[in-house]
């Protein structure tokens, strides 16, 4: 079968909202829930965040609501029992986002061929280096036909953009400014770093994601981009929900 | 001075890639590659140019007060049957071994034109060792503290704020160095251009673990040179030292890696015991995986959750070691120990009452071990006594009042 990514993008190119939830948040729970309402009310990609005792790359919104998942007992084999018959009810792009330790503990090959049983079709590791990847691990992902995404941000240089591009599989990450997540630095302050992006005709379609909270934002990001990433926004949103439905719901009918 | 460029046959020093055997390399998000792909390809032409080492060497000469002395503690000596040696480190400007990193990363920092300075710390004594070298060079000064050892390393810092440093506290996880650490990484991604991380132990990504023992290794390279004076001979039987992420053990191990007749200790701090969940006796309890950027040993769950450490020592409070100390444990080059919260504290008594020199808690843990290994009266041992106790008298006074 065709990568989901993959299906995805050859049929959309425009406008494609990906939206991260952080596993076993708010409850533990909560994660078939989240994933099934962002289906219903219109998320293209669901990234579905492992909590990680020290996430480097994450702000304090993030952090804590993988704080809170670790408390209510997530973990990498929680996770995988949870998403055992997922797919039976959800048939968008899933991805996974976390960071490298647990998996290499799980152990590479063991991870990437649970998630291609489960339905998994790609996989976010900032921490994973390139050169590693490429020597080590890309046999691997491909075997099991599980695409790793890469990142890249305004400080990337354009050989090693085009690297990492030839490297990524169903998308490129833009990280839209070098910052944590969750900060809020103004997306038309980076223009002339989308505009290199649109204009080095990448293999990959360009997914930006880091500062997009609300409709102005993605639609800034969006017109540089195949699509935009919010990740703190919606975790805020759904931190004290009472109807996680419901709140999903309304949080992409602000977006889109 | 010569702070030891040339040492890449060393089986034990970093490899061309930032590998000390399955240990080391660079675990770094994309936001990070700029930064720390600078310092890999530019640390050890800045470290071995002839004017930063001049520069260098004037300043750990004039202003931190070095060559810091070789001890031969008498007292000690007789308690224990064997020739002692302390390398006083603690009467270093600021007390501890941790300014000798900090003015290379400062003079380092200036020839990459960065502005503003950044450093987590555990005790303090590396926030305090950075503060006083940006107060020196005129650089803004952020020092990211768990909020644990903020209450409990108190002196130090009303000392970072007194030379100028902004101390911000670390409030997630542990409250501790390990968290500490994740901020100034999480501020060092958010400020990608004009901001050097002087990171103050011998971990975190390539190239740092090599760079931060490279400018610690000035303890050993004057260690051979007193102790030769001394004893007609270059080579001790023994050294000892205590090990956090491992900066002060490296610096003095450093020349002594292929001396294979010279036993390494690492000392460990064992906590409240190994196992009774409240240690950071990494090696013991650790496992291969990534902490802060570095493959090396570290204490983790089942789940791969980076565990909470525990030490009475805020600057050993640490769930992991550094990559090239993970190298020298798997190898079996150096030997680990550990040193429980109760005997470092015994230990320190016993210093300050034999030897009329108060230790910091971490070098305690050091000499805490004295009595563990098997010592004759000709045996020469020397104890890197990384740092002075003043920052620990709060927990000094508590602990004599028991
Ligand atoms: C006096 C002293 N010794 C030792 C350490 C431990 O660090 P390292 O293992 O890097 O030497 C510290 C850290 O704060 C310290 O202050």
């Amino acid at each position: 079968m065709q990568n989901r990514i993959d299906q995805l993008f050859a049929k959309k190119q425009h406008g494609i909202l990906n939206i991260y939830c952080t596993a076993g948040f708010p409850q533990l729970n909560d994660t078939l829930p989240v994933m099934t309402a962002l289906q219903q009310h219109g998320a293209d990609i669901i990234e579905l965040g492992m909590p990680f005792s020290d996430p480097l790359a994450d702000g304090p919104v993030i952090q804590n609501s993988g704080t809170i998942a670790l408390q209510n007992g997530m973990s990498l084999r929680v996770l995988f029992e949870q998403l055992q018959h997922f797919r039976e009810r959800i048939h968008i792009p899933v991805i996974l986002m976390g960071y490298l330790n647990p998996v290499l503990l799980y152990g590479v090959e063991a991870f990437v061929k649970k998630c291609a049983e489960t339905g998994i079709d790609g996989i976010i590791l900032p921490d994973l280096p390139m050169a590693e990847y490429e020597e080590v691990y890309k046999p691997i992902f491909e075997k099991y036909n599980v695409h790793l995404i890469f990142l890249v941000t305004p400080e990337t240089s354009d050989a090693r953009l085009r690297k990492l591009d030839s490297l990524s599989k169903g998308f490129l990450y833009a990280v839209s400014s070098s910052s944590t997540t969750g900060k809020d630095k103004d997306i038309n302050m980076q223009q002339s770093y989308f505009e290199r992006l649109q204009q080095m005709k990448l293999s990959n379609p360009v997914l930006i994601g880091f500062n997009i909270r609300d409709k102005a934002s993605f639609d800034a990001a969006a017109q540089y981009a195949n699509g935009a990433i919010i990740g703190t926004a919606f975790i805020r949103a759904i931190e004290n929900s009472k109807n996680i439905d419901e709140t999903v719901r309304t949080f992409i009918a602000t977006i889109k | 001075m010569d702070i030891a460029i040339n040492t890449s046959h060393s089986k034990y020093q970093v490899d061309k890639n930032g590998y000390y055997g399955r240990f080391g390399g660079a675990y770094i998000p994309e936001m990070l590659y700029p930064n720390v792909e600078e310092l890999q390809q530019q640390y050890l032409s800045i470290l071995s140019d002839p004017a930063f080492q001049q520069e260098f060497e004037a300043l750990l000469h004039d202003y931190v007060g070095r060559p810091s002395p070789l001890y031969f503690a008498k007292r000690l000596s007789e308690k224990y049957n064997a020739q002692i040696y302390l390398k006083r480190e603690d009467l270093n400007h600021t007390g501890a071994h941790k300014v000798n990193n900090t003015i290379g990363q400062i003079l380092l920092a200036k020839r990459l034109g960065k502005k503003r300075i950044i450093a987590e710390t555990g005790a303090g004594q590396h926030g305090v060792a950075t503060a006083t070298v940006c107060a020196l060079m005129g650089l803004e000064c952020v020092v990211y503290m768990g909020s644990i050892d903020i209450e409990r390393q108190a002196p130090n810092v009303a000392r970072m704020k007194m030379l100028g440093a902004t101390v911000i506290p670390a409030t997630s996880g542990s409250k501790t160095l390990k968290d500490a650490t994740n901020e100034a990484i999480r501020d060092w991604i958010n400020n990608p251009t004009d901001t050097h991380y002087i990171l103050g132990t011998a971990a975190g990504p390539h190239p740092y673990p090599d760079m931060v023992a490279r400018l610690q290794s000035v303890i050993s390279e004057e260690i051979k040179k007193q102790l030769f004076a001394k004893t007609g001979d270059a080579h001790p039987d023994y050294v000892v030292a205590c090990i956090g992420g491992g900066s002060n053990a490296a610096g003095a191990f450093f020349h002594y890696l292929d001396a294979e007749d010279v036993k390494l200790v690492a000392v460990e701090a064992g906590g409240k015991g190994v196992h009774s969940g409240f240690s950071a006796a990494t090696t013991q309890l650790g496992k291969i995986g990534i902490i802060h950027a570095s493959k090396t040993l570290l204490m983790q769950t089942e789940d791969g959750q980076i565990v909470e450490p525990h030490s009475i020592s805020a600057g050993l409070d640490y769930p992991g070691i550094g990559p090239m100390h993970a190298h020298l444990y798997e190898s079996g080059r150096a030997m680990f120990l550990d040193a429980t919260d109760d005997e470092a504290l015994a230990a320190a008594y016993e210093l300050s009452k034999l030897e009329g020199i108060i230790p910091a808690m971490e070098s305690a843990h050091a000499l805490a071990k004295l009595k563990d290994l098997p010592l004759n009266a000709a045996d020469v041992v020397v104890v890197c006594l990384s740092g002075r106790g003043d920052k620990d008298l709060d927990t000094y006074i508590r602990h004599m009042n028991k």
